[in-house]
């Protein structure tokens, strides 16, 4: 992956950093104008090229996602859990007593490395049952976590690892 | 047909405004900041994607118009809110949790917020900009 | 069926929105407040869908998504003010 990043870009790279953010910010505008028309169309592909360009040094790496089959069932596996989430959020904080819940901080180790990665299973442990992701640590291996009712903060934090970041580190690397 | 997205469209409203109301009362309920922070970031995103799926519903049904914002708005929300969050939950570290009491141990280096990036790390990024 | 619940939903979110600003005005930290803020916002962006639905005219949902992006932008630039006593480095 390092290696591939210090190639000398091509023209075709330079010109286009990031072929997906330029698809994503053209889907974006015609969505944003909600009609279709080649006038949009074209617009949107010069606001593609243009973006990209202007903040190509904020983004030094392309993610690398290798498979986007399993990335499309990471997003609706997701969704589902933000589902239950919620109903377990509202249940606790309608029904729970205060002074029964189990609050406590836990430490997550990671093995993802790159930064695209490890901002997915942060924002995906933030949005999940009773969660919330917190900092990462200066040395970028762990992640600490806020839990909201948690008994066995071990199993929590072996629950995150096989559900989510086991998943994660099949879609990227 | 048309009743039965009727009776759909009433309960995503009425089940989103609930969620809302649930959010903004465990804000109230809860004891510390960081109990609190739960209670919005996970109830509101299911609260407003509701009213937004309600919407969608609607005018795709019954204006016969399909309209794509509710879409970018709910993506906005749900990119936005571990955002959010973390940022809260940095800034309150910062200014009331102490590095030593509060918060376990991170390890070899210690949390971000309380320290500078490890040096191993600082030379990787600027190995990476060249 | 649709008006009645969209009037409950306006009366849920209204009491949402009250005790949002009760907790800008009694909790003592500058962090809940912010949170507090950041949940309003979320709030007013679930009454303006209502609302319209109850107008049935989609010109409202660009409303929202600007308060969508100034609520987030506020909620950090207040929180990175907290952090770094400065907001751009």
């Amino acid at each position: 992956m390092k290696e591939e990043a210090r190639k000398p870009l091509g023209r075709g790279q330079r010109w286009i950093p990031h072929p997906l953010l330029t698809l994503l910010l053209i889907g974006i505008w015609i969505l944003l104008q909600n009609s279709f028309s080649v006038a949009h169309l074209l617009l949107g592909i010069a606001l593609g090229i243009i973006f990209p360009l202007m903040t190509a040094s904020f983004w030094p790496d392309r993610p690398n996602v290798h498979n986007y089959g399993k990335a499309l069932a990471y997003f609706v596996m997701v969704v589902g859990d933000i589902v239950v989430a919620n109903i377990e959020v509202a249940r606790l904080i309608l029904f729970a007593k205060v002074a029964d819940l189990h609050t406590c901080w836990v430490r997550v180790p990671l093995e993802l490395t790159s930064p695209e990665a490890i901002t997915l299973f942060a924002g995906t442990i933030t949005m999940t049952p009773g969660t919330v992701s917190c900092d990462l640590s200066a040395d970028g291996r762990s992640l600490l976590v806020h839990c909201l009712n948690e008994p066995d903060p071990e199993a929590a934090v072996q629950r995150m690892k096989s559900r989510y970041e086991a998943r994660l580190m099949e879609i990227f690397t | 047909m048309t009743l039965f997205v009727e009776i759909l469209v009433s309960v995503l409203i009425v089940v989103s405004a609930l969620f809302l109301l649930v959010g903004s009362w465990g804000m109230i309920r809860m004891p510390d900041l960081m109990t609190r922070l739960h209670a919005p970031t996970k109830a509101t995103t299911l609260g407003v994607g509701g009213a937004l799926l309600a919407s969608i519903t609607y005018f795709s049904v019954f204006e016969g118009q399909f309209t794509a914002h509710e879409l970018l708005i709910s993506m906005f929300l749900f990119l936005t809110a571990p955002i959010t969050a973390q940022f809260l939950a940095k800034a309150h570290m910062h200014r009331n949790l102490d590095p030593v009491r509060d918060v376990p141990r991170a390890g070899e280096h210690g949390w971000s917020t309380y320290e500078a990036p490890a040096p191993s790390e600082v030379a990787d990024a600027g190995d990476r900009h060249h | 069926m649709i008006g009645y619940a969209l009037t409950f939903g306006f009366g849920a979110i209204s009491l949402a929105l009250l005790m949002n600003l009760w907790c800008i005005f009694r909790r003592a930290g500058v962090l809940d407040r912010v949170l507090a803020v950041d949940t309003m916002v979320i709030n007013v962006i679930a009454l303006i869908i209502l609302y319209g639905i109850n107008e049935s005219t989609p010109v409202y949902f660009e409303a929202a998504l600007i308060f969508a992006m100034f609520g987030f932008v506020s909620t950090v630039a207040y929180c990175k003010f907290v952090l770094r006593g400065d907001i751009i480095e």
